[in-house]
């Protein structure tokens, strides 16, 4: 996802991260600023609209009648998914989803799922035959960077925003959203860690790992990506990174 | 096995008999198919996996060639009969995912500029999957490129590591996968120690982070010398006795 860079400015960003310095003169710790608006689709059950920097990410959830999985009869059932539009990049090209968007909504569907986020086995309506189906889309409107940590924190917040009464035929007091795991995303440019990435940063980085943490500090989810390694001390400091921003990225959600 | 077992870990074994920081009996082959440039058949419990690569070739399409590298391609496919239910032919999700990250475990240790304009392709087919069938697949195609001959700054070993029953175990087999809490695939350079792939999911708390990368290591280990005996199998030239 990472966009052709300029070998001044490849230099320049890597030279001034070796001072411990970010082009746009945040902390290696410190995020952009974040926004995030619910409710702005009213057609959608639940939806947001998150700002990191100038990265936006809108999501909706809609939730309908859909099948259960066999092997479990019972349960809901959570789809996401995720739109790299054409408007977002002059890189991204309408057509089928290719491997950037494919790995940005599994990584987003891996946090809500393994953390248990939403109670799944409340969801059942009519076993075997009939139980609610939750679906995430993931519409990437801006892209200037970390679309992981903007994805997974919109996810989450328009699951937060779904109003029950606007579904038909819902029956439950609420929706089960049980658990907000935050996503975290460490670029690694020379052998220096920071958070929340920019465009010409993701450009430049040799790695990535976003960890996934729920309120606990306990880890559901991580994916490593980039072409670059991490060592055992960077991971441990990356997760270090990961638990205190969390925190912080929690409190958007609402 | 459809229910899931009341207990993924009795008295300190494994339900397939194996305590918790064992490997499933691994077995790795360099050089097994005549065509490809590179090969290599890796057997690990029942995992059946075959990597072939083809390059340093031409580079098709050619707007995707770059002046100052080669570049690396990778695809991970899964046979329809490789699974319980026959699995659609092609890439779905899931393997379009895969077949990025094993890419990205792979290309630190190949020195791809040696060979601009070029295309080196990494083939991994899965032909029976028992669970960690990416890492099964890395560990394949490293031994794969090595026997193509491409240069490499260190071969990639990976293996999966994970949490059943409150305990730690390394090499989840299908069972475990399935009823297992946590599933974290890792791939290191072994010489190096560094970590080239990282995934997870289930719960981890951060100390059980550590110790599964820990075993994660250990495991890698094991699986570098048959890997590198793979290569010497293959390579070293027999003197007999008295010549």
């Amino acid at each position: 996802m990472s966009e052709v860079v300029s070998k001044v400015k490849r230099d320049y960003i890597v030279g001034l991260a070796n001072q411990g310095k970010r082009a746009d003169t945040r902390a290696f710790n410190q995020y952009r600023e974040i926004s995030v608006e619910k409710g702005l689709i009213e057609s959608a059950h639940g939806s947001a609209l998150v700002k990191m920097g100038n990265t936006q990410v809108l999501v909706g959830v809609k939730i309908e009648r859909g099948e259960p999985f066999p092997d479990q009869p019972n349960s809901g059932v959570l789809i996401v998914n995720a739109e790299l539009l054409p408007l977002a990049s002059p890189s991204f090209e309408p057509g089928p989803p290719d491997e950037n968007s494919i790995e940005l909504a599994r990584v987003v569907d891996r946090g809500i799922r393994e953390s248990k986020a939403i109670d799944l086995d409340k969801l059942g309506i009519t076993p075997g035959e009939e139980v609610w189906a939750v679906f995430v889309d993931i519409h990437v409107l801006d892209h200037d960077g970390n679309l992981i940590d903007a994805s997974a924190l919109s996810a989450i917040a328009a699951l937060n925003n779904v109003s029950p009464p606007r579904i038909k035929d819902w029956t439950l007091p609420e929706f089960p959203l049980v658990k907000k795991p935050i996503a975290v995303t460490i670029a690694k440019i020379g052998d220096k860690l920071m958070v929340d990435p920019s465009l010409e940063e993701e450009s430049v980085m040799d790695a990535r790992l976003t960890i996934t943490t729920i309120e606990d500090g306990s880890i559901c989810a991580m994916q490593k990506g980039g072409i670059g390694f991490f060592t055992l001390e960077e991971l441990e400091e990356a997760y270090a990174l990961a638990r205190e921003k969390a925190e912080e990225l929690r409190r958007h959600v609402g | 096995m459809v229910e899931k077992p009341e207990k993924l870990l009795i008295d300190g074994k494994r339900l397939d008999g194996r305590s918790p920081d064992e490997l499933r009996p691994l077995k790795i082959q360099a050089g097994v198919l005549k065509r490809a440039d590179g090969s290599a058949y890796l057997e690990l419990g029942k995992n059946r996996v075959l990597a072939a690569v083809y390059g340093p070739r031409e580079m098709h399409p050619r707007h995707e060639q770059q002046p100052d590298t080669a570049v690396l391609r990778c695809r991970y496919n899964m046979a329809p009969f490789s699974v319980e239910e026959r699995k659609r032919p092609g890439p779905d999700r899931r393997s379009v995912e895969i077949s990025k990250v094993i890419r990205e475990a792979i290309q630190p240790v190949v020195f791809l500029e040696m060979y601009p304009r070029s295309a080196i392709d990494v083939f991994v087919e899965i032909l029976q999957a028992d669970a960690g069938t990416r890492t099964a697949g890395i560990t394949a195609a490293s031994v794969a490129l090595a026997d193509a001959g491409i240069p490499l700054k260190d071969l990639i070993a990976a293996v999966s590591v994970g949490k059943i029953d409150d305990t730690i175990i390394l090499d989840l087999n299908k069972e475990e996968d399935q009823w297992g809490t946590t599933d974290m695939p890792v791939a290191i350079m072994p010489r190096k120690k560094v970590i080239t792939l990282l995934q997870m999911d289930g719960h981890f708390t951060p100390e059980e982070f550590k110790r599964a990368l820990d075993l994660a290591f250990k495991g890698c280990e094991q699986i570098h010398e048959l890997q590198k005996k793979a290569l010497r199998d293959k390579y070293s030239i027999k003197v007999e006795e008295g010549q």
